[in-house]
């Protein structure tokens, strides 16, 4: 009896220890110590911490950098999240719509996913210094000619830019998915009703869609919140820390001022806010949802 | 066709193509660029190159070191892969298999924790396992396909478990009958069974790791370790502007994943879709 006990404990372990295991180093525990962390004072990395209560918390609230740049990345993801998701969304309207060379159109439009934002954001710099301006030069478009990533507000159009290249065709691919499960006799009969295409797309498509946008809109959401390779490669926080964004004010609190008990406050305090609207965006989103 | 439906199609197919080349130019200019020198690049970005000149290549090869930070990246890549779909696959078999309180409880903290940002984890990640631990300096490679496992065990968990909760538990019946372990059953019977999932897997795990940069970038200070990514940001930083170089690097960087997207487009494109069903 006893041995089989034992047999069926090693087995469970065998099944789910590995995955305890890894994800308590990587997630559990980095999550835990980092709350702990944010409740201690300490000068440099190598010292003990000191229990120092809110302070980090006050001091993060205090610091005028996090706050600028967490609200430059409000507006970044707010611009960011409906710039893909029309596109997106459009795109896919578009490359279903019994097109030929539907592959193919899908198959490109997807490319930009597969390069990560450090590599985008470098090969996007060589448009923005060299490639517009000469364009601009040699067609007389003022807008064109101007350095855009030397002026602060055209550097964070041209960050959303590059991020709305690059996440549109993975939410195209997405909306596609769902495209495919709005039953045609559906559509069918609102047409006999009289419905006219945009009708139809208005009140059949747009709320059977309603679950693919759920997923879409919550992976740009935390993507746009957590943008930091782009905003490094393309701007790097430039001109003059202008386009920082909330990620990137992390990280140079941390590792380059050493400051981690603050750098920490201030990513308990990003988590919040990230979760917060992640968390009501699925909630209305799932409540509303119709069942075809 | 009536005229209407006839303009509607051009325009579609107008929309189409006009996206299509905002989407491809940039990868277009890295090309036409690629064999240029600077003085041609400068003068003229968009015209053709006068000739196929490898040198610029060649020369960044050697200058990069590129095959040592292509094998970085692809023995970190493989690594972390097959440890999240072998530890996430047992786990949701075991999760759906064994209902219990505990189950759902694992479960629904996997779940949960998909909402933290990696910024939230980064600061205790570096002074755990560096400050106090030390492993950044012993261990880097393995701490760092350790983290990959643990960072992508919720999402893959997450796609095994919805799987595997449709496949009927007959078969493994049988099989226990027969006389297999647990074990053996999975591997032999519920393992290949679920293998459209562990394509899907694969292919979302495969683009994030390959293309991450934070992460290793905190972990992997020594240069003979640096993934791809890294090894970009550095020589972008030695050669600031020199465009007859950095061209042929990013295009080098970004020529391995596309080589696997043109082999395995279809098999990419439905991984993604069935990625985002569930």
């Amino acid at each position: 009896m006893k041995k089989k006990i034992l047999k069926k404990a090693d087995s469970q372990l065998f099944f789910i220890f590995p995955t305890i295991a890894v994800f308590s180093i990587a997630v559990l525990i980095p999550f835990a110590y980092g709350l702990y962390l944010t409740f201690m004072n300490m000068p440099t990395i190598i010292s003990t911490p000191i229990f120092g209560g809110l302070v980090n918390y006050k001091a993060a609230i205090k610091d005028s950098m996090f706050w600028s740049s967490m609200w430059l990345t409000v507006k970044y993801v707010a611009i960011t999240v409906v710039l893909v998701n029309a596109l997106g969304f459009a795109l896919a309207l578009l490359v279903t719509s019994g097109v030929k060379a539907q592959n193919f159109f899908r198959t490109s439009l997807f490319i930009p996913n597969l390069i990560g934002g450090l590599v985008l954001g470098y090969i996007w710099q060589f448009i923005f210094v060299q490639t517009l301006p000469a364009f601009g030069e040699k067609f007389g478009i003022e807008i064109f000619r101007l350095g855009w990533l030397g002026d602060a507000d055209l550097a964070f159009w041209a960050l959303v830019i590059v991020s709305v290249w690059q996440l549109a065709g993975y939410m195209m691919i997405i909306f596609i998915a769902g495209l495919v499960t709005v039953p045609k006799d559906v559509l069918e009969a609102a047409t006999i009703d009289g419905a006219n295409s945009w009708k139809r797309l208005i009140n059949v498509t747009m709320p059977l869609m309603r679950p693919a946008f759920v997923i879409t809109i919550f992976m740009t959401l935390k993507n746009s919140f957590m943008v930091y390779d782009i905003n490094y490669s393309l701007t790097a926080g430039g001109p003059f820390n202008s386009t920082m964004m909330v990620s990137m004010n992390i990280v140079k609190k941390a590792f380059a001022e050493n400051n981690y008990g603050m750098g920490q406050a201030e990513a308990i305090i990003l988590f919040i806010i990230v979760a917060a609207i992640s968390g009501v965006q699925v909630y209305i989103g799932k409540k509303g949802e119709l069942k075809a | 066709m009536s005229n209407t439906k006839l303009i509607k199609r051009i325009l579609t197919y107008m929309s189409l193509v006009f996206t299509f080349v905002i989407f491809t130019f940039p990868f277009f200019l890295m090309i036409v660029n690629s064999f240029k020198t600077n003085g041609e690049i400068l003068q003229s970005p968009f015209s053709l190159p006068h000739s196929l000149n490898f040198s610029h290549f060649i020369e960044v090869i050697n200058k990069m070191n590129f095959s040592v930070s292509f094998m970085n990246s692809l023995l970190i890549t493989v690594l972390s892969t097959i440890l999240i779909v072998l530890f996430s696959s047992m786990t949701a078999y075991y999760l759906v298999r064994n209902n219990n309180r505990f189950s759902k409880i694992f479960f629904s903290v996997l779940v949960a924790s998909m909402i933290i940002p990696f910024q939230s984890l980064m600061i205790p990640l570096i002074y755990i396992y560096g400050a106090r631990l030390n492993l950044i300096d012993t261990i880097p490679i393995p701490l760092l396909i350790i983290l990959y496992a643990g960072f992508g065990s919720a999402l893959t968990v997450f796609f095994y478990h919805g799987f595997i909760k449709s496949i009927p538990i007959e078969l493994e019946e049988a099989a226990l009958l027969d006389g297999c372990t647990r074990r053996q059953t999975f591997f032999k019977i519920v393992f290949p069974m679920l293998t459209p999932t562990s394509l899907t897997v694969t292919i979302l795990n495969v683009m994030w790791i390959w293309n991450d940069y934070l992460l290793p970038s905190l972990i992997l200070s020594k240069e003979n370790l640096y993934t791809m990514p890294i090894k970009m940001k550095v020589f972008n930083g030695t050669y600031m502007n020199n465009w007859e170089l950095l061209i042929p690097a990013l295009l080098l960087t970004i020529i391995p994943i596309l080589v696997v997207y043109f082999i395995a487009q279809r098999k990419i494109i439905e991984g993604v879709m069935h990625g985002a069903i569930k």
